[in-house]
């Protein structure tokens, strides 16, 4: 991994602020996408004490060993993981051993490299040509598909689209009455199968209707499993397969729920699912708490897999496009209220 | 059981050699990778330098740093301080009173639920009479969703179509608890952000009014970092007995058990390791330490293995390995034993190093293989099973057809067996931790690749080594063995 390649001289990105691309057309004035984003952030402010801040008002002057260790104390709080903290901490020192520097000037240069860096690909959603655009949705258990479907969901209705769930989580109790719940809340139609039936049948009814019905979106919900449970990794490979015999390129997009709690494992739930079902997406659910979801920064390293969308709340509204702006402040800072 | 980490000390420490003493800054070359390994495991920043703190101060005692095997000691250090903060294990429910109330609480999708259900099996099982309290009022199909699981274990669930206030709830079960002499009452609340002030006044609201004996926190084993800062403020709204982990049956190496357990103070009462309700065991701080440090859990493979093999079995396999009258039959006996889904994938999981192994041994291919494997012996005669040596051309083919595999898979399986049989006759009437060296010798000299003979068992037409690996391959294993030899004799 190589955090710097590039040298540190390189001026900051603009901050992008809210994207325009994907957001949906009607959204409320106030709760633009980017203003939601923030406010799942905001309320880390309570509890968080790793603000940047408290580091600019103790250290300045000449850059000292603390100095450097603070800095990987909150590096690491993000959960980007030891290894690249490491690197960033080491890259700091030989760069700025000595020097009298600005600690904010360093950070922003720190900032400006993982904007970059996530910020190489659209995070819109590709849509298909012609027919319904098939998402399939994997991830752990409890990492949040389900409501992250939900949020979908009401994310493509607001752009009036027509919209079919499947429901191909036939394991865990009552995952089909919830699906069913928020597809009653949305106005989706939902396909769903026999308890303890197969996913993948429930997957080829799910886009066979969307194909009938001239729906534009079918999202396909499964069962949560962990990535070292090779029968249910095959399950979901039997799953997309079927799916791509129905539809030349389908799916279009495989997303995988994050838990923004999750800490290094992430990075073998990238490894694991991708594998499986070939990803093409990270929806980062629960940013809205405390956690920082920093795990994202050595996944999209290794696997070049984007965040698309962030999750910053219980409700279906509770969406947001993914910003990688918002996401490193949010990274560095309780945010001030 | 903390090889491996004694062997990075020593690595670690190999540039002393000659030197008189370990001096300061070898050995805090060396604790940093007890460090990164923590991290690793996601053990909170906070909680591993206060934890390397004290390490360290033992670790640069004179008597450490002048021992003659410093790492041995090193490791010994980080051992007792790990299982200290682990803390003792106490998985007892502290059910002394007629009606005990029993609460879960926890960030959403951690597992309460589930757990709660589990725990209704497990009382059950002990006869005791649970109810389940579906005070999650929150979350669509969340009553649901319990009443399915209350089902499948035949157990009551109290719930009120829509309600909206849980204390309520939680106040009404407890009286239907009472008078139907249901002795826990298991209350499955909504989950919360530790920031969400309502939800966690809500919380604290249901602990005064409906005052549970038991307070459970449930965490989540993927947890990262963030685990001190939700567990400290569910520790400050409510009083927390005691914290379960959930989804340890992956490849989550759990380190936010200890930031968990150090910011609340609070014993570990169970860990989940499996979606079905069965999956509850009670926790063991020695096999926490090992699995955060990286390592193997060895006590409780050796405990899975008495499971499965009883006294008397045991002792005569034994006999045969000692006086090397292992058969085939016995190999084909000990597969069919652990030919059981789920099983070998936890099995692994405890041995040292085997981790990546674990994704690929799927439990129900590799059930699927050992069976296969069984099938292979079961074709046979008597005296094929008793004296493979007599496995001719022509026999292989024969047993092939009779066991529907290909004539290779014969041989194949022949050649497993006189590999294994080698290494586990050198085992017999060892002590656990020579026979665990001996595994891990046979695992690096590539004899023993699990993974490997399954899925070609399975797929057959997987990849297949090239002449020149199968040669370098054949090379290692008789290096391995001519060694065990010399070991052997010189003993
Ligand atoms: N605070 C917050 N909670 C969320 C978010 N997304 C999901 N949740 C909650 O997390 C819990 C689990 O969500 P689900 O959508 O059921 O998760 P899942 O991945 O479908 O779970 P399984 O199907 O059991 O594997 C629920 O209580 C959700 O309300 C989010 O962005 N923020
Ligand atoms: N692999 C595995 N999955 C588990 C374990 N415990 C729970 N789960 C799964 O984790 C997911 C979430 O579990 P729930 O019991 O619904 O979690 P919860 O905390 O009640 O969720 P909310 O009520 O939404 O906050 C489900 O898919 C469970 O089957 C475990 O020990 N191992
Ligand atoms: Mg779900
Ligand atoms: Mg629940």
């Amino acid at each position: 991994m190589s955090w710097f390649r590039k040298k540190a001289s390189e001026p900051p990105d603009p901050p992008s602020g809210g994207s325009a691309e994907g957001e949906p057309a009607e959204s409320p004035p106030k709760r633009g996408f980017f203003g939601l984003f923030r406010q799942g952030l905001k309320r880390t402010s309570d509890l968080l004490r790793t603000d940047i801040r408290d580091l600019f008002t103790r250290r300045q002057g000449q850059l000292v060993d603390e100095w450097l260790d603070d800095l990987y104390a909150i590096l690491i709080k993000t959960d980007m993981g030891a290894g690249p903290a490491k690197e960033i901490r080491e890259h700091v020192r030989t760069e700025f051993r000595g020097r009298v520097v600005e600690l904010e000037q360093l950070i922003d240069e720190v900032k400006a490299k993982f904007r970059s860096l996530l910020d190489q690909e659209s995070t819109s959603i590709r849509l298909a040509e012609t027919g319904p655009t098939v998402i399939l949705v994997v991830g752990v258990n409890g990492s949040g598909k389900t409501t992250s479907i939900a949020k979908l969901a009401q994310y493509f209705r607001r752009q009036g689209k027509k919209v079919v769930l499947g429901a191909g989580d036939t394991f865990r109790a009552a995952a089909v009455e919830q699906l069913t719940i928020w597809a009653e809340r949305e106005g989706a139609e939902i396909v769903t199968g026999p308890p303890q039936g197969d996913p993948a049948s429930v997957a080829h009814r799910a886009v066979a209707a969307a194909v009938e019905r001239g729906a534009d979106i079918c999202v396909i919900d499964t069962a949560g499993r962990l990535q070292t449970q090779a029968n249910l990794m095959d399950q979901l490979r039997k799953i997309h397969r079927v799916i791509a015999k129905q539809i030349a390129d389908a799916p279009h997009e495989t997303l995988l729920v994050l838990d923004a709690t999750a800490g290094q494992n992430g990075i073998s739930q990238a490894a694991g699912f991708s594998d499986a079902a070939n990803c093409t997406g990270i929806v980062l659910a629960k940013l809205d708490g405390t956690a920082k979801g920093g795990v994202i920064i050595p996944i999209r390293q290794r696997f070049r897999l984007p965040v698309k969308f962030v999750g910053v709340g219980e409700k279906s509204s509770d969406l947001a496009v993914f910003d990688p702006s918002a996401f490193v402040d949010g990274l560095f800072s309780g945010p001030s209220e | 059981m903390f090889e491996s980490l004694r062997e990075g000390l020593t690595t670690a420490f190999k540039t002393l050699r000659g030197k008189a003493r370990l001096s300061e800054s070898n050995m805090r070359d060396g604790l940093k990778l007890v460090e990164d390994s923590l991290l690793e495991a996601d053990v909170s920043y906070d909680v591993v330098r206060d934890f390397m703190e004290r390490v360290t101060a033992k670790a640069l005692g004179e008597r450490v740093l002048n021992a003659l095997d410093p790492s041995q000691q090193v490791v010994a250090i980080v051992h007792e301080e790990l299982i200290g903060l682990l803390g003792e294990a106490d998985p007892s429910l502290h059910l002394n009173k007629d009606v005990n109330i029993v609460m879960m609480c926890g960030l959403q999708g951690s597992g309460k639920t589930t757990t709660c259900g589990k725990l209704a099996r497990l009382l059950l099982e002990n006869d005791v009479r649970p109810m389940l309290v579906a005070a999650d009022l929150q979350r669509p199909a969340a009553i649901e969703q319990l009443h399915v699981i209350g089902r499948q274990l035949g157990v009551s669930v109290y719930s009120e179509s829509g309600a909206t206030d849980p204390v309520a709830v939680c106040r009404n079960a407890v009286a239907k608890a009472r008078a139907e002499s249901c002795r826990v009452v298991v209350l499955d609340t909504a989950g919360r952000l530790a920031i969400d002030r309502e939800l966690m006044d809500q919380l604290a609201h249901i602990d005064r009014q409906v005052e549970p004996d038991q307070c459970y926190l449930v965490v989540d084993g993927m947890t990262g970092q963030d685990a001190v800062n939700s567990a400290k403020a569910f520790n400050e709204a409510l009083e927390l007995n005691g914290v379960i982990m959930t989804k340890l049956d992956g490849d989550a190496r759990g380190g936010a058990l200890l930031s968990v357990r150090h910011v609340t103070g609070v014993p570990i009462k169970f860990i989940g390791t499996g979606e079905h309700l069965d999956a509850l065991e009670p926790f063991r701080p020695e096999g926490m330490a090992g699995r955060i440090l990286g390592l193997g859990d060895i006590v409780a493979l050796a405990n899975e293995a008495q499971r499965l093999v009883d006294e008397k079995e045991r002792i005569e396999y034994e006999r045969k390995l000692q006086e090397g009258d292992f058969t085939l039959e016995d190999f084909r006996d000990q597969l069919e034993k652990i030919a059981r889904p789920g099983l070998i994938q936890r099995i692994v999981g405890f041995l040292p190093g085997m981790d990546a192994m674990r994704g690929m041994l799927d439990s129900e291919d590799a059930a699927g293989g050992m069976r296969r494997l069984a099938g292979i012996v079961n074709a046979m005669t008597r005296a094929e099973r008793t004296r493979p040596r007599i496995i001719d051309a022509g026999r292989r083919n024969r047993i092939a057809r009779g066991a529907g595999v290909e004539p290779r898979e014969v041989s194949e399986l022949i050649q497993q067996f006189e590999g294994m049989k080698t290494v586990v006759e050198g085992m017999a009437g060892k002590d656990m931790r020579s026979r665990m060296q001996a595994f891990k010798e046979l695992q690096e000299s590539g004899l023993m690749n699990p993974g490997a003979v399954i899925q070609k068992v399975k797929k057959g037409t997987g990849k297949r080594l090239t002449s020149h690996e199968k040669a370098k391959l054949r090379q290692q294993r008789e290096k391995e063995l001519r060694r065990r030899r010399r070991e052997e004799r010189r003993r």
